[in-house]
């Protein structure tokens, strides 16, 4: 079982805090890899907020043809943050020849589009980059997207934070995800850790979702170039959230009426029954299946977390206006937060989701028998 | 054999009959309750020579000693003629009261099926092919759920296993529809197992009226949402105005059997019948119409289909007033719609073939169109050509499969359920079957043959047993008109063995998914979970190879 951490804070926050609540909750991960998102960033960032920033790890015949590739598309670099990759490489962590962490300029002929078409090239270039880096792998990448973020690597979590040196200042970022991979899958890619990101849609989970299988060829039907890879069953959670969101235009509160739908008799007795009957029929394939507790943020930096049908996950919210911390173990949130009201945790049980939104005053609880503040 | 006896070419010995009557006369009491029993006549009472040889054997007396006494004896005889041979159903043990008489399979191949066609008649059966096992016994569930996520428990935890029945838009397009007040199809969550269409003709009225007593309580009981098709026959006219019609999916096939009697019943209906399915081919006998012998048709069969007495009822092998797929398929399923004012499903039913395909493309620009049924070659039926049961007809694990592939590459697998059919549970593993065929992209099943084995106790097999309800003798009273053989019958023991079937189905379905880590809905196209020893029919399944 993996584990799980997020944070939101007024102030920017090391993502090593990160790591270090991974490393507190050691006993779950079998240090076979870390995930990190970092958004709503602040350092040399905060500056550049519409600028795409492109995450990955590349080799140095990747840079080169990373650089060819987007000169050629009009893509100047703005900033990029180095990271400096120690001599000696900890043991069960692969030796790279570079971390990248770049920002671009938007080119020219871009300037005039609008934002739908932006995000969908964007979503190409990214898609792109990662073809291009297949056979020979070369370049892995795992984001282009405005202040986004996202590191991963193999390895203990602490080590690779410590190699890495994410202590770094510019680093620092409002929002966090990190997981500690327990690796599940048969090898380890890269392209497998969490978090999954797409379009500023981001979702880690904690478990395995056992009707991927039918999901995944659902979503490949959907005509979204983006919903691809595929490369872990948790994949799909991100897809789900962004067909809601962008498809549909179903609003956080849906999202577990999608993965996880009421039953016949709270349906009867929900004030929107009729509609969730329809999205129960019209997305069944999209209800998960399996022992999940998902984490995610959305693009406006909404933070929340939802639990499979049965509840068969731990995973736990807690933290004060300012900064909340969601966890998929308490000592997780009490290495974060430990002066926090621990009365005011919250554990999201079968029917809940808990939401942060970005003004970060309190957690909110949304229960799928609530009534759903459905577009008309 | 008389010397003088003339030996014809269908002349057979008891040894070239596929059954053979072994009687015991030590235990034997000569009651006659076996020949009475026997549905064809096959055993006769007999009366037998017999010599002893007497031996005297005071020498004192002159003359002749001792020699031959002949006398008679009374037994069993089984007849050899091709009209008369055994079938195998052992009617005869199950009567006798001594345990003295019972059928033996040949030890090879029989002559009867040489001669079987007297009088140029080819051979007509009920049943199904005669080929035991197959594919789907096969498969097997191998994604099992370990430490990674802990299998669920079958007994304990929340299961949600209905299916859907229905056309179902696209989410986007739905919510429009929605928001905008107009028309969505109608779609029933309906149990994922479905009694399949054996018509009021083809069975008895016992076992009719058992089934539906059987699904009536698994509804109302239960709260098991099981549905159950007429077949093509008409169907009761106190059940048409009953509410519990909405257990009910009418059929309508080539024949029209009964339709007049329905749409005349439209007004008066209670409630709106589950769907209505249109028959244009059937596993067992594709390409051929149904087909209820004239020994079948009595006053109440004739009443509800509509017909005169006594006479064969073949069905046309298509419907005759339709000449494309266009007419055939849209124009019949929008004027089913439009009987029942758009509120009911109606969906096709097809026999499993090569070209289910081209069926499927047509039905998924059909908005209307509200399923696809696929019945495999090892379907059942009340009467065909024995050459068509064995020898037509497509296997159903790849025809469904290729049609859920089809319509995944086309991202409408949510969108039109298919429904798979044709000898499920043949070797009496129902669940496992039928959770293939659902991970292969099958929403639901549909049964018959096993409905009739299970529930009523009926003795068919694919070795050639008994398969003779093309004749109205059923010994077991299911596909019989003769009060005499349908009183063996009782409804309500029928009903029992209904629930017990479908109660006992619904643990061993979730025995199956509960430990593949599924609970939370129906796991239809879950190839992942499945595996065969099989490389070739793996990858034609496009499952995993195991070994
Ligand atoms: S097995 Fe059936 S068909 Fe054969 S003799 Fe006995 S009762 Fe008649
Ligand atoms: S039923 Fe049994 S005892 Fe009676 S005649 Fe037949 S074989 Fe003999
Ligand atoms: S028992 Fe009746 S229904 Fe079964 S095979 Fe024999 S005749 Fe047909």
């Amino acid at each position: 079982m993996c584990r799980l951490i997020a944070i939101t804070s007024d102030t920017p926050v090391s993502p090593m805090a990160a790591v270090r609540a991974l490393d507190v909750m050691r006993e779950g991960h079998d240090g076979s890899g870390v995930g990190l998102m970092l958004r709503d960033l602040g350092g040399p960032f905060e500056e550049m907020k519409d600028a795409p920033i492109l995450s990955g790890i590349f080799t140095e015949a990747g840079i080169r043809k990373l650089d060819s590739f987007m000169i050629n598309l009009g893509f100047l670099t703005k900033y990029k943050i180095s990271i400096k990759i120690p001599k000696q490489t900890p043991p069960g962590i692969p030796r790279r020849d570079m971390y990248l962490i770049r920002a671009y300029e938007y080119p020219e002929d871009w300037e005039d589009l609008s934002g739908a078409e932006k995000t969908a090239r964007l979503l190409r270039v990214r898609l792109d980059l990662r073809e291009m880096g297949r056979s020979e792998n070369d370049m892995i990448v795992f984001s282009f997207w405005p202040d986004t973020i996202m590191i991963k690597e193999i390895g203990d979590p602490l080590a690779v934070g410590k190699y890495l040196g994410l202590d770094n200042e510019r680093l620092h970022a409002r929002v966090i995800m990190g997981q500690g991979r327990q690796n599940t899958n048969y090898a380890i890619d890269l392209y497998a850790c969490h978090p999954f990101f797409i379009e500023g849609y981001s979702t880690m989970t904690n478990g395995e979702n056992t009707a991927f299988v039918p999901i995944r060829e659902y979503l490949e039907g959907r005509g979204e170039p983006g919903y691809t890879g595929f490369f872990s069953d948790s994949e799909v959670f991100v897809h789900i959230l962004h067909y809601m969101h962008t498809h549909l235009g179903l609003g956080l509160p849906a999202y577990k009426h999608l993965i996880t739908p009421l039953q016949e008799s709270d349906m009867e007795a929900h004030p929107d029954g009729e509609f969730l009957y329809h999205l129960k029929r019209t997305c069944r394939k999209l209800i998960i299946d399996g022992p999940n507790c998902v984490i995610g943020v959305l693009p406006d930096n909404t933070m929340f977390m939802a639990q499979d049908r049965k509840k068969l996950r731990p995973g736990v919210v807690g933290g004060k206006p300012g900064m909340y911390v969601f966890s998929s173990e308490v000592c997780g949130l009490d290495y974060l937060l430990p002066d926090r009201n621990k009365q005011y945790d919250l554990e999201p049980m079968h029917l809940d989701t808990a939401i942060v939104v970005p003004d970060r005053r309190e957690v909110t609880l949304c229960r799928q028998t609530e009534p759903l503040d459905l577009p008309h | 054999m008389q010397t003088d006896g003339a030996i014809g070419p269908s002349t057979l010995s008891l040894k070239d009959l596929p059954w053979q009557i072994l009687w015991d006369k030590e235990r034997c009491t000569l009651c006659g309750r076996c020949t009475a029993v026997c549905p064809v006549g096959a055993i006769e009472l007999k009366v037998f020579r017999k010599r002893a040889v007497n031996v005297d054997v005071d020498f004192s007396k002159p003359g002749k000693r001792g020699g031959n006494v002949f006398g008679t004896f009374y037994g069993i005889h089984q007849r050899t003629s091709p009209a008369f041979a055994c079938v195998g159903c052992a009617m005869c043990t199950l009567a006798c009261p001594n345990d003295c008489i019972g059928p033996v399979a040949a030890d090879e191949a029989d002559k009867l099926r040489f001669h079987i066609n007297q009088g140029g008649q080819a051979e007509r059966r009920g049943g199904r092919r005669n080929d035991p096992g197959g594919i789907l016994d096969r498969i097997q569930f191998t994604r099992i759920s370990m430490l990674t996520d802990p299998a669920l428990d079958a007994g304990r935890h929340e299961f949600e296993l209905t299916t859907l029945l229905g056309r179902i838009y696209p989410p986007e397009k739905n919510m429009e529809m929605l928001r905008e007040n107009g028309w969505i199809p109608p779609v029933r969550e309906i149990y994922p197992l479905i009694i399949g269409g054996m018509s009021f003709g083809a069975l008895s009225p016992t076992m009719w009226e058992g089934l539906q007593l059987g699904v009536t309580y698994l509804n109302e009981e239960l709260g098991m949402p099981v549905r159950i098709s007429t077949g093509e026959g008409g169907c009761p006219p106190r059940l048409l105005r009953s509410r519990f019609l909405r257990y009910v999916i009418l059929q309508i096939a080539s024949g029209y059997f009964g339709w007049d009697e329905i749409i005349h019943a439209i007004p008066e209906m209670k409630v709106d019948p589950c769907a209505i399915e249109i028959k244009y081919g059937q596993g067992a006998k594709p390409g051929d119409g149904g087909l209820l012998m004239w020994h079948k048709v009595n006053k109440l069969i004739a009443a509800i289909r509509g017909v005169p007495e006594g006479v064969s009822l073949p069905s046309p092998p298509t419907h005759q007033t339709k000449y494309s797929i266009e007419e055939a398929v849209a124009k019949m399923i929008q004027s089913m719609y439009m009987a029942w004012g758009f509120r009911v499903p109606v969906y096709p039913k097809i026999s499993g073939t090569s070209t289910a395909l081209s069926v499927l493309n047509n039905l998924s620009r059909n908005p209307y169109a509200a399923g696809l049924a696929i019945d495999g070659e090892d379907g059942g039926t009340g009467a065909a050509y024995n050459v068509s049961m064995n020898h037509m007809g497509h296997p159903i694990a790849s025809c469904l499969r290729d049609c859920y592939r089809n319509l995944v590459s086309l991202g409408q697998q949510n969108e039109i359920p298919l429904f798979a059919g044709g000898g499920i549970g043949k070797s009496g593993n129902l669940a496992a079957n039928a959770a293939a065929l659902i991970m292969l992209g099958a929403s639901g099943i549909q049964v018959g043959k096993i409905v009739m084995q299970a529930a009523a106790g009926c003795l068919g097999s694919e070795t050639k047993r008994c398969n003779i309800c093309n004749i109205g003798r059923c010994p077991k009273g299911i596909t019989s008109q003769d009060p005499r053989l349908y009183r063996r019958l009782d409804p309500e023991d029928v009903a029992g063995r209904l629930v017990d079937m479908f109660v006992s189905f619904d643990t061993e379905l979730r025995k199956i998914v509960a430990p593949l880590g599924r609970s939370t809905s129906l796991p239809i196209g879950m190839s992942d979970a499945l595996g065969i020893n099989d490389k070739d029919a793996a990858d034609r399944l496009d499952i995993r190879y195991v070994v």
